[in-house]
């Protein structure tokens, strides 16, 4: 691990898109046409812009309803978290855990997550880039899944249109969510990897030193 | 000094990780196998034999299923004598008026137009090179998009959330799968698969220097 060289070292900048490498300096990629960064200085900055995005819209979203059902002459109202007990107490618990995990779990831990990696990125962290790398691939390949709630919404809204005997309409927190999703996604896509494993050489030569 | 050896080494012989910055000398792996970068275990080089012919069939697959799946019903509802059908569009394009009517476009391109734009992007760009072609006009453009797109493409979520739909309604009414369902189901399949064979890097490399170029370059 501690043969490798990266492409900084050796005075050179990679494009992260198609891999090709370039003398330091040239300022977008002769292949692909990807503006070349050796390090994304302002990646952090674009991660905590979408971030505090998203989860301005992630409150809104929890709190509206996302579905009205009418069915004859009542009509009700559910948030995320009140369909998925719903669901539950009809007898539907393992569904209502997609939903919770989907919905709730998947959301805030991705919160937590790119928040903890990009702080790590700055002060240090004890774990290891291993165990942080894999958490961002982690990150990157499971945000896209919270979607599945605001297709569910209209695919019923699409299909219950029975008239009288049911209709289901969407909530304002279906848009809510929605946002919330695509900009946590785009906070994930703006972190800089590199830069995690960049601390860690630093530590390795503080330990090599010692 | 392999620091200074790989420093002067042609960048266009080159690979660095797009994960973790380290640089290595770019060399072919044998079919099937794999070139993974040896920090931080990104996989940057699978080649499989036939792999662009593979992937073209996979695309065209796709087209066919998305298409055929926006006219065809994909879930079938019925209550008191009330019966509804909802095809993909009607699912696209139910959230109107006002604010919503944005959610409406953003759920038609996630599920339709962007996995659309991607089978014949990939079409476009990999055929010629199949055949021993040179690269279409654009081809690098127009692949850097194919690749931008590839977290935008929501199919298979939305196959998943037809489940979780079905089930949700379920002491509401009747419900049944229609054949878009299952079209829907074998795509999560072709994209899983299409994500297997793919090699970012070797397409990259056909694009630049032509297909057979780097191939027989590989065994020296």
């Amino acid at each position: 691990m501690s043969a490798a060289v990266t492409a900084r070292e050796a005075g050179l900048v990679a494009c992260t898109r198609c891999t090709r490498v370039w003398p330091m300096g040239t300022e977008r990629c002769g292949r692909c046409g990807k503006p070349l960064v050796s390090r994304d200085t302002h990646s952090l900055s674009r991660v905590w812009a979408w971030w505090v995005a998203g989860l301005m819209c992630y409150f809104p979203a929890n709190l509206y309803p996302m579905l009205r059902t009418q069915v004859l002459f009542t009509v009700s109202e559910d948030t995320i978290v009140g369909g998925a007990i719903e669901l539950a107490l009809h007898g539907a618990p393992f569904v209502a855990l997609i939903i919770l995990v989907a919905s709730v779990a998947i959301p805030i831990g991705k919160f937590a997550a790119i928040a903890w990696l990009a702080i790590s990125v700055r002060r240090g962290s004890a774990a290891t880039p291993h165990a942080r790398h894999r958490l961002y691939e982690i990150v990157e390949y499971i945000g896209r899944w919270s979607m599945i709630d605001v297709f569910v919404v209209a695919i019923l809204t699409a299909l219950v249109q029975l008239n009288l005997a049911a209709s289901i309409k969407p909530g304002p927190a279906a848009l809510a969510f929605a946002l919330s999703v695509i900009f946590t996604m785009l906070s994930a896509q703006s972190f800089d990897p590199r830069l995690i494993w960049d601390r860690a050489d630093d530590d390795d030569d503080m330990g090599d030193r010692a | 000094m392999p620091r200074i050896d790989i420093a002067r080494a042609d960048p266009a012989e080159l690979i660095a990780c797009p994960q973790c910055d380290a640089l290595y000398r770019a060399k072919m792996p044998a079919h099937g196998e794999r070139a993974v970068c040896a920090r931080c275990h990104t996989v940057l080089i699978a080649p499989r034999k036939r792999a662009g012919m593979i992937i073209i069939a996979l695309s065209a697959a796709s087209l066919v299923l998305v298409l055929g799946a926006v006219w065809f019903p994909f879930l079938k509802i019925s209550r008191q004598g009330f019966v509804n059908e909802a095809t993909l569009l009607d699912a696209a394009l139910s959230f109107t008026g006002g604010p919503l009517l944005v959610l409406s476009l953003a759920v038609t391109a996630l599920i339709v137009l962007v996995p659309l734009a991607r089978a014949i992007l990939t079409i476009y760009v990999l055929g010629p090179l199949v055949f021993d072609r040179p690269a279409p006009p654009g081809a690098l453009r127009l692949f850097a998009l194919a690749e931008a797109l590839r977290p935008w493409s929501m199919a298979e979520i939305f196959a998943l959330g037809c489940a979780v739909a079905l089930v949700k309604v379920a002491d509401l009414a009747n419900l049944s799968f229609g054949p878009a369902f299952w079209m829907f189901a074998a795509l999560v399949f072709l994209t899983v698969i299409h994500d297997r064979w793919m090699c970012r890097w070797s397409v990259w490399e056909a694009l630049e220097h032509g297909y057979t170029a780097r191939q027989r370059k590989v065994p020296a």
